[in-house]
């Protein structure tokens, strides 16, 4: 049998083996060179790892008094959120005009597929420049760095909105405003959720950079002030987590798709 | 009522002509079936009477007003495929049009205004036959099924026009006859003019109470897009069944022309 028919008994847990493979190297390498040296920082047990952890989320730092590990986590989510909200809602209308607007889209097309060349890390110090190193330069990061590629996917995505339905609309008698908020808008809300699921990625990527270079708390942050003490049973865990936080929002986006937008799975080819 | 003329109309892309010095009068209340082989110009004379291209040269009037620049609720349209539209379910696509025209606005309306609507978005679908199929989405339809909704959300703007493109081609022989049965008592009830394009002459012969063949009459072997097609054959036929549910008569296709035959002899077709 070709190898292009052969298919596997069991695809999940083929998906499994990878990660349990990492999983045991881990392991074996770790126990390995605790047991040569019980100081070594750089590969520490799980049971380091836990402790480490534990020291952070439930129990309260000796000066602060705060939960460090919770409160990191809520920093980023909350410069996440905002970046991710300012992102979308301002790519929904921009992309919206685009698609709909020949004169709109003759104007500002080739400039944001211009500005989505941009490599948004070089202009961070741009950023830090203008905004200074609060709050807002974080956000601004991850604004810059995603909006001109959603701008030209979500925009992209209404053109590729057959024509029979704009001709079709008009012959029903809708104005541009009719047609926007009853037939483009609707159609582009899932698509913006896929675009969002694709952002997540650089998005976590900005935020940590942004974090890493200046910030007082945040999940990039603490990774980057423990990277100093080779803290890797701190490091090990975070990064954990903030995979887990990138996954969770993955699953949720595609649950929400599907629960929203019953008519999209088979409605891409009517 | 309305009387479309199309005056010496002419339409090329570049340098390539499509149409050719087309001039012909649409009566009210005709069924006019547009045939000719594929790539001879009956979609871009669709697209020209829907308001979607204008024509190089020429004019098309409707009732002596020249025509909108773009489409709009005088002539409705169904078109082969995605008529629908995806995002809602049967009921709100045939709905769709109502509410475009009550809530200039938002266009969508609330409480009794779309209660009332709805009522008579169910006529339409009930008319078409596909009552109780309301709160499915267009993509779990079949095909004959897709093209009844397109029809009823053509007609709920009452457009004096209704232009078809192609509308049964995709379809199997079983579930197109009854679509042609529909098509023709819907017409016969109503006030409007069918103009329907068609690459099936049968099906042509079969619907229309006037036949338009478009086709090139002349070429050019150096230069094939030199010329366009014109009005070949323009043919009234006896008015079909106006009594509902009576089977159509199926009529031959004439043979060709002479008119062909003496073209040909000196070089010109």
């Amino acid at each position: 049998m070709r190898l292009i028919n052969r298919k596997p008994q069991s695809p999940r847990l083929l998906g499994v083996l990878p990660v349990a493979a990492a999983v045991c190297l881990y392991l074996a390498t770790s126990g390995a060179r605790l047991a040569e040296n019980p100081d070594d920082k750089l590969m520490p047990s799980p049971l380091s790892m836990a402790e480490a952890w534990r020291g952070m989320a439930l129990a309260p730092d000796g000066r602060s008094e705060r939960y460090l590990f919770w409160d990191d986590t809520a920093a980023s989510l909350a410069r996440m959120a905002v970046g991710l909200g300012i992102t979308t809602s301002v790519a929904l209308v921009v992309s919206l005009g685009i698609g709909m607007f020949p004169h709109v889209r003759a104007t500002l097309a080739s400039s944001v597929t211009a500005a989505s060349m941009i490599p948004a890390l070089a202009v961070l110090p741009i950023l830090f420049i203008v905004f200074g190193v609060g709050e807002v330069s974080k956000i601004a990061l991850i604004v810059v760095g995603l909006l001109p590629c959603m701008v030209r996917d979500l925009s992209q995505r209404v053109l590729e909105i057959p024509e029979e339905q704009w001709i079709k609309a008009q012959t029903l008698g809708a104005s541009s405003p009719q047609l926007a908020l009853r037939v483009i808008l609707p159609q582009m809300l899932p698509r913006l959720i896929d675009s969002v699921r694709l952002a997540l990625g650089p998005a976590w990527l900005f935020l940590i950079s942004a974090e890493a270079i200046s910030a007082t708390s945040g999940l990039g942050y603490r990774i980057f002030l423990v990277r100093r003490y080779l803290a890797m049973d701190v490091i090990l865990p975070y990064v954990a987590w903030i995979t887990l936080l990138a996954f969770a929002f993955d699953y949720g986006l595609r649950v929400l798709r599907r629960w929203r937008f019953p008519w999209m799975d088979a409605a891409t080819v009517p | 009522m309305s009387r479309i003329s199309v005056r010496n109309v002419w339409h090329q892309y570049g340098d390539r002509v499509i149409l050719e010095h087309l001039t012909f009068e649409i009566e009210p209340r005709s069924f006019v079936a547009v045939a000719g082989p594929s790539g001879c110009g009956k979609s871009t004379l669709l697209r020209l009477l829907l308001g979607q291209e204008r024509p190089t040269r020429g004019h098309i009037a409707v009732d002596g007003v020249p025509l909108s620049p773009e489409p709009g609720p005088d002539r409705g349209v169904v078109f082969q495929r995605y008529s629908a539209f995806p995002h809602l379910t049967v009921l709100e696509n045939v709905l769709l049009g109502l509410e475009f025209e009550r809530a200039s606005w938002l266009g969508r309306l609330f409480g009794a205004s779309r209660r009332a609507a709805m009522a008579q978005a169910e006529t339409y679908l009930r008319a078409v036959g596909l009552e109780g199929e309301g709160a499915r989405y267009p993509h779990m339809l079949s095909g004959g099924m897709q093209q009844r909704l397109s029809i009823a959300q053509a007609l709920i703007r009452k457009p004096k026009v209704l232009l078809l493109d192609e509308p049964f081609g995709a379809l199997d022989p079983g579930t197109k006859d009854a679509i042609h049965r529909l098509v023709v008592d819907l017409w016969s009830a109503s006030e409007m003019t069918i103009l329907m394009v068609t690459h099936d002459l049968s099906e042509a012969f079969k619907l229309g109470s006037r036949v338009l063949v478009l086709d090139r009459l002349r070429s050019d072997p150096q230069a094939p897009e030199r010329y366009g097609a014109s009005l070949t054959y323009d043919l009234p036929l006896p008015r079909k069944a106006t009594t509902p549910g009576e089977p159509l008569p199926q009529l031959a296709p004439p043979p060709p022309a002479p008119r062909m035959a003496a073209l040909r002899r000196f070089g010109l077709a």
